[in-house]
Parts: C-alpha cells; structure tokens; sequence
C-alpha cells in the first residue's frame, strides 16, 4: 500500500504537466489532477500491479473526455475561448503557438501525442492508456503532427508568400 | 549493408521523430532521408513540434505541487484550519454555481427562496468536502442502515427514511451528522461502480414546499426541493440526466415513505 500510494505520489507532477497542456489552463488542468487522485486512491483496490503511471494517465484522460462531455452539454457555463487566452499561453509567441495548434487537435489526437512527446510513454503504453491497438496511436500521432505543421506554415504567411 | 531504396511510410517517419525504430531500421531511415529533403524537412519540423511542446508546458513538472494536490491533503483532508479553508473555498464555488455561472434558480426571487439558496449551499460544500474523503467519507457505515435511521431521527428530530438506489446503480456508502442552517442536518452518500458519488443532505427549512429545482456548475450540481418544511438537496457529478433520475427516485421514496405525517 505504502509503494501505491508512493508511486502516485511521484507522479504527480507529470500529471500536473500532461494536465496543463491536455486543457491549456492552469486551474482545470490541478482540478483534472485533483479528481484523478482522488479517484486513484479510493480505486487502489482496482489497481493489479502493472504501469502505475499509465493507470493513472488512463483515469485523467477518462475524466477529461467526461469533463469536455458535460462542458459541451453546458456551453454557457464554460467560457472555452478562455482555455486558449494568450496570457495563458506565455509571452512568447512560439509557445503561444503551439498551444493554439495543439487547440485545433481532435482530442484523442492530443491526448496521444502528448504522452508520447512530453510524456515520453512508448507506442505500446499509449496504445493501454487508450484502450486502442498500436496502429491506431500511429495514425493518431500522424494525423496530429500532419494538421499542427499545417496550422503553423498557416500561421505564417508573410514567410512563404514571398512572390 | 543499409537498405536506402525501401520506401520509408509516414508511420515510419514519425516512429523514427519518437525513437520507436529498432536499429537498422532507424538507420536505413537516416540514410534514406539524406536523399529526401522533403521527407527531411518534415521530420525536422515534427522534431521542433516536440521541442516547442516540451519547451511551452515541461516546466509545469518542476512547479511545486499545490496543496490540495498532496497525498496527505487528498487523505486526511488536513487539519482542522485547512479544513475551513477548504469550506469557505467550497462556500466560494457553490455561490459561483448559482449565481455568477447564469444557472441561478429560474424565479427564485422570494425570501423564501434565498433562505432555501443557503441551505443548498450548505449542502454543495458538504458534498465538495466529504465526496473527496477517501479514508472517512461518512460517520455510520451503509451496512449499519437501521442504527443510522434510529440515530438521525432522533437528533432531527423527525424520521428519517433513507432512500434505496440500487436500482440505479448506486449503493449507500453511509451517513453523517452536520450542522445545518437551523438546527441538525443528515448527510446520506452513495456510490456507483465507477466510483462516483452522490449525496443527499436533509434539514429544516423556512420555506414550506417547492417544486424540484436544479442547480448546475461545470463539476457539480444539484436538485432541490422543500416537502413539508424539510429541504433536501441531492448534489453529483455535473452529469444531468443522471442527477435527475437519482433526485426523482429519492423525491418519490420521500414522499411515499409518509416522513411528511409524522
């Protein structure tokens, strides 16, 4: 019990990290955090061995998907312009960028390569955290990597229209 | 000898960006894109896609980790000045609820109602503090269900008929005592199989008797109603239609159990 609860500990602050950039905002992103803990340690009994760190990015991205469910239900309630706010996104206009990008992801898109990139799990992780085959991460990541470069070559048009 | 003529697939590209090529494959790859620019640009922009990534949310990892984010906030629920903290947050959260968030109760003018409006309150930070009790959710255990109704009746003050879920898929966790606006109030818990719960809070009420009404935040929310001069309010997770059927099927237990003759 002592090594669970350790191991969640220890993830925290990778959860934290795939939080913030999975909702690119400060306060959902700790409340995400905040439900997966807490779901994580009363679930403990649920848990039989096996990737620590992967169950619980599984728990996050299911609350998530129900959290962006309730949230489309109720847009009144969730200003989501605000989600992608410059002043969240740091003074500088690169990292403005790609939070922008990974915006306009379909969110099992974002999801995964997020894990992969920031997080660092290899295809086969992702692939349980998802509950889909490898090949579905594959054309998941490609599909993500094709549409943000698209959004970013978008994104600059003074630098290829040099006619 | 590397194989620079096999054709390279865009699934092989980015398995090549993440590391995910064995060896000779992740070479043959480098030589070929030696003699494909095109392909060479690509994996060079999908590398600086990562890098940007990395460099616009890494940091975060290196923050401290917010209070309410520690084991030890998460299971013991800190001690006793946090723990007022902690209300006078859910406090914060439950008016954000009805009133800042536009979802404020549809012609809930009346002194009546506002009176009805704190009871609600209390009843949402109960649910924001003891939902996320993992240790100590409740005071009495479901399993002690005919103690518990013998014990909250007697210091309500009137009976206390708890409401049966299972048909809906949830099972009585426990109860406990709270201090409500005017005198005692009963908690009652539940939970689902995937963990989720619910709450219903019981106490004496100024108003006496509205229609159910429903109260609804982005995490939680509520229906409530008064019966008898007795509010009771019914909090879960932001999921509606769900909420609605728990609420209906404790409104009808309510009032078919006759607590409102006795």
């Amino acid at each position: 019990m002592a090594t669970f609860r350790q191991g969640v500990e220890a993830a925290i602050p990778a959860l934290r990290r795939y939080a913030r950039a999975l909702t690119r905002n400060a306060d959902s992103a700790d409340d995400l955090v905040q439900d997966t803990l807490v779901r994580a340690l009363r679930s403990e009994h649920l848990f039989h061995g096996g990737e620590l760190r992967s169950w619980l990015y599984t728990i996050l991205c299911n609350l998530n998907r129900n959290r962006l469910r309730s949230l489309a239900r109720r847009p009144v309630l969730s200003p989501l312009e605000e989600d992608d706010a410059p002043d969240l996104a740091g003074p500088e206009a690169g990292g403005r960028d790609i939070a922008r990008a990974l915006a306009t992801l379909a969110e099992e898109q974002r999801e995964a390569l997020l894990l992969v990139v920031l997080e660092g799990l290899s295809y086969r992780e992702v692939a349980d955290v998802q509950g889909v085959p490898i090949g579905t991460v594959m054309s998941r990541l490609a599909r993500a990597r094709v549409q943000i470069k698209s959004y970013l070559d978008g994104e600059r048009p003074a630098l290829r229209c040099v006619k | 000898m590397i194989d620079r003529e096999r054709p390279v697939s865009e699934d092989e590209l980015n398995a090549y960006v993440d590391g995910e090529l064995p060896a000779d494959r992740r070479e043959a790859v480098a030589a070929w894109l030696a003699d494909h620019p095109d392909a060479a640009a690509t994996v060079a922009a999908y590398t600086a896609q990562a890098e940007s990534i990395r460099a616009r949310f890494g940091a975060v990892a290196e923050e401290p980790v917010p209070e309410r984010l520690t084991l030890d906030h998460l299971l013991h629920g800190g001690n006793s000045s946090r723990r007022w903290t902690a209300m006078a947050a859910a406090a914060v959260i439950a008016f954000a609820i009805g009133g800042g968030a536009g979802w404020f109760v549809r012609g809930a003018a009346s002194a009546n109602a506002s009176g009805l409006d704190s009871v609600t309150a209390d009843a949402l930070d109960a649910y924001k503090l003891y939902v996320v009790e993992v240790r100590h959710p409740v005071e009495v255990p479901g399993s002690e269900r005919a103690h518990m109704t013998q014990w909250l009746s007697k210091r309500l003050g009137y009976a206390q008929h708890i409401p049966n879920l299972e048909s809906l898929g949830l099972k009585l966790v426990g109860g406990r005592l709270l201090p409500g606006p005017t005198g005692a109030a009963a908690f009652y818990m539940y939970e689902g199989a995937s963990g989720e719960r619910y709450t219903i809070y019981c106490a004496k009420a100024g108003a006496p008797e509205t229609a159910l009404r429903y109260k609804g935040g982005e995490r939680y929310s509520a229906f409530y109603w008064v019966d008898d001069q007795r509010a009771y309010v019914v909090s879960g997770p932001a999921e509606r239609d769900r909420l609605e059927k728990v609420a209906k099927s404790i409104y009808e237990q309510v009032d078919k159990s006759g607590t409102r003759k006795s």
